[in-house]
């Protein structure tokens, strides 16, 4: 042992350093952090099989044909006819399937064969080009008879018809389209910040589920303050996600740009592109840190991860909620709706993410943060409060088994 | 026989004269150490400290007061309290009623660098490097990082863990990681260090030096309070006790005056089975074969000597015990608090 005293008394702060420093450097050497960086890639992968699966049955199941029964001359120019006008109005023309080649003056019964029909088959033509006859389900015959009398037209034309060359005069955007792409980037905002809060703050309460079964927990609360407990976890998950943010960030944007993806492509936020992505990193830290200090607190309720399950399920809801009604007020900017998920705490970041999005304004964001800031600090003390309150009870031996319902109540 | 034989066979047979000390259990809890308390500053000092859990009483009043450089220890069986005094103590939880002063400060976390503490549910972070976590636990309390280090493995070197010092503490055996996590609570040189039963889960060996352990922290001026079952421990270590149960204090003194709260035994062996000497002893002596046993009288052994040589009872030997802490846990806890010691004893043993 030394001589000499050489340790001084730490500040909240300092002591909530040592906390985050230990758990940063945990977290971020942990094989949990490399699954944690692989996270998106599991619903990227997974959405892009689902899409492409979904994309693959929705083009067979949207794709209704159109049966052709007609002498095979007339089928032959209907077809002809077809693959003219397909040219030109693309995917709005039903696919044409010949159904039979009709012999001279054989009979042939289009209600029959609808109802021995194969699957995509919707209607069936008959007749002549010059008088088609058209079978199938009301609904479907009328939204497609003026298709089939273009087709039937074209079909009886003499020559082809010629389709004059149209010339494109593109613009950057119109007013339509920048509103509805700043929706779009509000909405992807608002998912991208609900999905990150939701797993960090998961992330924090395992993470002081284990520390209690580490049974550290008694030895940072008898040397430091429970508050500077609090700050460290929440600050060393949060760094953790700033970490996988720039390498998911990193790695996005090389994808993006070796896919020749470009920002100016799409219409910028209100605020621009730089203050919206700061504003995101803003938003999604006030988000993350008033959501992981209420899960922080059921972590000092809790004692088992069946009862840190039980306990989050609803704050997981309620959050659900917030982020809804963050979403409902997407729309609705400048009405009350839009002010009262502003000044709810736990929406007010996802609200704000939209806002910022689609409004110009800057101080409101400066607001919403000292808002949100304020929140952070009243969550953070009452949790600390809590902890110290519901964990250190008695001495192992001593400790009185009790329902987590009589723990709530008395908590 | 004359006097001065008397007082030769008196010597020879009992050492130096034990005083006869009248003294009734439920004094005042304060009263045993009140000497030292005015003579020494205090580490600690709490008066009426309660706690109560949901409607329990977990600490009834608790008053204590720990010289500085003194080892002092807390004995009281499992649920008495003493982990909960402990915990209000170092600031954990916060007292419902009554005031504590460590260190000279009201609020603990105020003084924590100078305070070592060691739980009795003892913990680690598993994948942490053992010099790491002593590290860990010398930054918690304000001793920069890499002194922390260093002095980490120095320590480990010193008790002969050297070889350990980069293994992580899940590769460690339990007792090898309470060692860690105890040098872990030493690492910045406490001037106050509080144990929760820290002889729990030890082997003999590794008991022996905790116990050396301590004796040089108190050798070199730091005050220890240890929580214990094991009267034992209490015995051999401590200058003064607090005796817990049932969440009070019944005494707080010196581990003397904590013995002398019940009489010294007095066994005595006699040639002769009756006389005029038998009305001299005291009405509650127990005869059990040549053997006669009973508490030291108020007026010490000079008149039952003197009647006995005097009636011819032919002492044969005769030993006057000094009761130990555990006949005074039990003559100041009860008797169901001292079986419940022994019960926790046996099963730890087990």
């Amino acid at each position: 042992m030394s001589e000499q005293r050489r340790s001084g008394r730490l500040s909240t702060l300092a002591a909530a350093y040592v906390v985050a420093r230990r758990d940063f450097v945990a977290i971020l050497f942990s094989r949990s952090f490399i699954f944690f960086l692989l996270g998106p890639l599991f619903p990227i992968v997974v959405g892009g099989l689902a899409g492409g699966i979904g994309q693959s049955v929705k083009e067979q199941a949207d794709r209704p044909e159109l049966g052709i029964a007609m002498s095979a001359e007339d089928v032959a120019a209907m077809r002809s006819a077809h693959q003219r006008i397909a040219g030109q109005i693309g995917l709005s023309m039903p696919v044409l399937v010949t159904v039979k080649e009709l012999a001279p003056g054989e009979a042939f019964d289009p209600a029959a064969a609808m109802r021995a029909n194969r699957a995509n088959l919707a209607a069936i033509v008959t007749g002549t080009p010059a008088a088609p006859v058209l079978t199938g389900p009301d609904e479907r015959i009328r939204d497609w008879q003026g298709r089939v009398a273009l087709l039937a037209a074209e079909a009886r034309a003499s020559s082809p018809a010629t389709y004059p060359e149209v010339t494109l005069a593109g613009i950057a955007t119109s007013k339509a389209d920048q509103t509805h792409s700043r929706l779009v980037t509000a909405q992807l905002g608002q998912t991208v910040l609900f999905l990150l809060t939701m797993l960090l703050a998961g992330m924090v309460l395992s993470n002081l589920v284990e520390e209690k079964g580490n049974k550290i927990i008694e030895v940072l609360a008898a040397a430091i303050p429970m508050d500077a407990v609090f700050l460290g976890k929440l600050f060393a998950m949060l760094a953790v996600s700033w970490v996988g943010i720039t390498v998911w960030g990193l790695t996005g944007s090389a994808v993006w740009l070796a896919a020749g993806g470009s920002l100016q492509d799409y219409p910028a936020p209100a605020l621009g592109w730089p203050t919206f992505l700061a504003l995101g990193v803003v938003y999604f830290s006030l988000g993350y840190l008033l959501l992981g200090s209420i899960f922080l607190a059921i972590g000092s309720m809790a004692s088992t991860v069946r009862e840190v399950q039980t306990l989050s399920m609803p704050v997981t809801m309620l959050q659900l909620l917030n982020f809804f009604f963050a979403s409902y007020a997407l729309s609705r900017s400048g009405t009350a709706v839009e002010l009262a998920a502003i000044a709810v705490p736990f929406s007010s970041p996802f609200a704000m993410l939209a806002r910022a999005a689609q409004d110009g304004a800057v101080w409101p964001h400066v607001a919403a943060i000292g808002w949100q800031l304020l929140w952070v600090a009243v969550l953070v003390r009452g949790g600390a409060a809590l902890f110290r309150k519901r964990v250190m009870k008695s001495g192992p031996a001593g400790t009185v088994k009790r329902s987590l319902w009589q723990r709530l109540r008395s908590a | 026989m004359d006097a001065a034989l008397t007082k030769f066979l008196l010597l020879l047979l009992t050492g130096p004269a034990i005083p006869a000390r009248s003294m009734k259990l439920g004094e005042g809890p304060m009263a045993g150490n009140a000497g030292n308390a005015e003579t020494r500053p205090l580490a600690i000092e709490a008066r009426g400290l309660v706690k109560r859990f949901d409607g329990f009483t977990a600490v009834d009043g608790v008053d204590l007061a720990v010289p500085e450089g003194s080892i002092y220890g807390i004995l009281g069986p499992n649920g008495a309290g003493k982990t909960t005094t402990l915990r209000m103590l170092l600031g954990i939880i916060d007292p419902d009623v009554g005031l504590r002063r460590v260190l000279g400060h009201d609020r603990p976390h105020e003084v924590a660098h100078t305070i070592g503490y060691l739980p009795e549910e003892r913990g680690l972070y598993p994948a942490m490097k053992a010099y790491e976590a002593i590290a860990f636990l010398g930054a918690l309390r304000g001793l920069p990082l890499a002194e922390g280090r260093r002095r980490g493995r120095e320590l480990l070197e010193e008790h002969g863990l050297g070889y350990a010092a980069d293994r992580q503490i899940r590769q460690l055996s339990k007792g090898m990681a309470q060692q860690v996590q105890l040098l872990g609570t030493l690492v910045h040189d406490p001037r106050l260090v509080v144990f929760d039963e820290p002889f729990s889960g030890l082997d003999a060996l590794n008991q022996g030096k905790l116990e050396r352990m301590i004796r040089a922290l108190a050798a070199k001026g730091t005050t220890v309070i240890f929580s214990t079952h094991v009267i034992a421990h209490a015995e051999r270590l401590c200058d003064e006790v607090a005796i817990i149960a049932g969440g009070k204090v019944p005494f707080a003194g010196p581990v003397d005056v904590a013995r002398d709260r019940i009489r010294p035994q007095v066994r005595l062996e006699t040639r002769a089975s009756d006389g005029p000497w038998r009305s001299a002893l005291p009405a509650e002596a127990r005869h059990e074969g040549n053997f006669w046993y009973f508490s030291l009288p108020e007026s010490g052994i000079e008149p039952l000597l003197r009647a006995l040589i005097e009636g011819e009872a032919g002492i044969l030997s005769l030993s006057i015990e000094r009761a130990g802490l555990h006949d005074a846990f039990v003559a100041i806890a009860g008797e169901a608090a001292a079986r419940a010691l022994e019960e926790e004893k046996e099963e730890a043993r087990r």
